[in-house]
This record gives structure tokens, sequence and C-alpha cells, in this order.
């Protein structure tokens, strides 16, 4: 278990940093869609890092987690998508 | 072992292209690129890094009788799949938002998607006709 932990700690720890690098674009985003595509991308690496944490702890209910929220964050992409192009739904 | 290091250089390749999304998404100068770099990278690096953890499933099932490893095996393949589903899906509605609100891209002196009639649903409720919109593909 230890020497699995300390394996994925870097990895988490390198996807921590492009979540860090996303919140910045979304912060300084000059347009609506910048903070938009930020969020995409963080939403997907969210999903990683919880496939990853799953497999360092050998739990299969964080990868189940990790499906739904996939599934949770494409729908609120497409709302804030159809949102942003104006029009009656 | 060479299931080790096949899953090692998985999650290098997988990390590094992460990464490279972030780099990508702090330095591209307009919204379509910084799609590019967000969607396309985080897509090939989830492609890797998933299929590393499906490895270490294999191999916990394959060499220690685990079935716990089975397991994880096969909900992290279904979590690759809702991934590669759903990533593409929501670049493009973005990048359809972004173009019908009026961003441009940087640089751009040309629009040839300007004057073609967008919102096919909102036409047909106010009764227009529905037929311009193929005329206008047509042009």
């Amino acid at each position: 278990m230890i020497e699995i932990f300390n394996q994925y700690m870097i990895v988490l720890i390198a996807l921590l940093l492009c979540v860090i690098m996303s919140i910045v674009r979304v912060i300084f985003g000059p347009t609506i869609p910048d903070r938009v595509v930020g969020i995409d991308t963080i939403n997907t690496i969210v999903i990683v890092g919880m496939v990853i944490f799953g497999a360092a702890y050998q739990e299969v209910i964080y990868i189940d987690v990790a499906i739904v929220y996939a599934l949770l964050s494409f729908i609120s992409t497409l709302f804030i998508a159809k949102y942003l192009e104006g029009g009656d739904f | 072992m060479i299931f080790d290091i096949i899953i090692y250089v998985f999650l290098g390749i997988g990390v590094f292209f992460n990464v490279l999304a972030g780099v990508g998404l702090l330095r591209f100068p307009d919204v379509y690129t910084r799609l590019h770099a967000g969607t396309k990278c985080t897509t090939f690096g989830s492609i890797f890094i998933i299929g590393s953890v499906i490895l270490i499933g294999l191999k916990s099932w394959w060499f220690s009788n685990d079935t716990n490893g089975s397991v994880l095996a096969i909900h992290s393949a279904f979590a690759l799949i809702a991934i590669l589903l759903t990533n593409p899906v929501g670049a493009h509605a973005i990048a359809r938002a972004a173009h019908r609100s009026g961003v441009m891209p940087a640089m751009a002196v040309v629009d040839d998607l300007k004057d073609k009639p967008v919102k096919k649903s909102t036409k047909r409720k106010t009764g227009a006709k529905i037929t311009s919109n193929e005329e206008g593909g047509e042009q």
C-alpha cells in the first residue's frame, strides 16, 4: 500500500499543477467561452485524478464516482453552451 | 517486470500530455486554439493514464488472483469510455456556442459562416421557412 501511494502522489501532484494552470485561465479569461473551456479541462483532469486515486487505494467506489462525475459534467457543459448560444430551448 | 515498465511509461506519457494541456490553456491566443489544447490533450492523456490503471488491475488479477483487480480494470474501462464519448461532444458544443455568441478567432478577417441562418429551432417556432437553411448551405 505504501509504495503504491508514493508512486501515485507524483502523478496527482502533476495533475494538481495542471488544474492550477486551468484555474488561472478561468480567473483571467477575457471572454466567457474561455472560462467554460477552463472548467471543461478541470472536469476531465478531476475524473482522471479520481481514477488514479481509486487505483492507489484499491477502492472501486472512487471509479464509480468518476463515471457519474463524467456524465454530470458533460450535461453541465452542454447546458452552459446552450445558454451561451442564446435563443430558446 | 515488463508490466511495471509499461505502466510507468503509460503514466509518464499521460501526465506529460495533461501538463501540455495546462500550458496550452495558458499560452494560446484565443478561444478556439485553447479549445484544441484543453480538449484534445486531456483526452489523449486520459487514454494513457486510465490505460495504465487498467493494466494495474489486470496485473493484480492475473498474478495474485485478486478479483478486486478485475473489477478495477472493468470500471476504469467504463470511465474511459465515458470520457471518450463526452469530451469531443462538449468541445464541439463550446466551439459552436463561442462562434454564435460573437467571439472571433485572433487575427481573423473573414467569417464565412456569418450569413448563414443559425437558429433552426427558433425559426421553426416563429413560423419562418425551414428550407432557408438548406438554401443557405448550397450557396
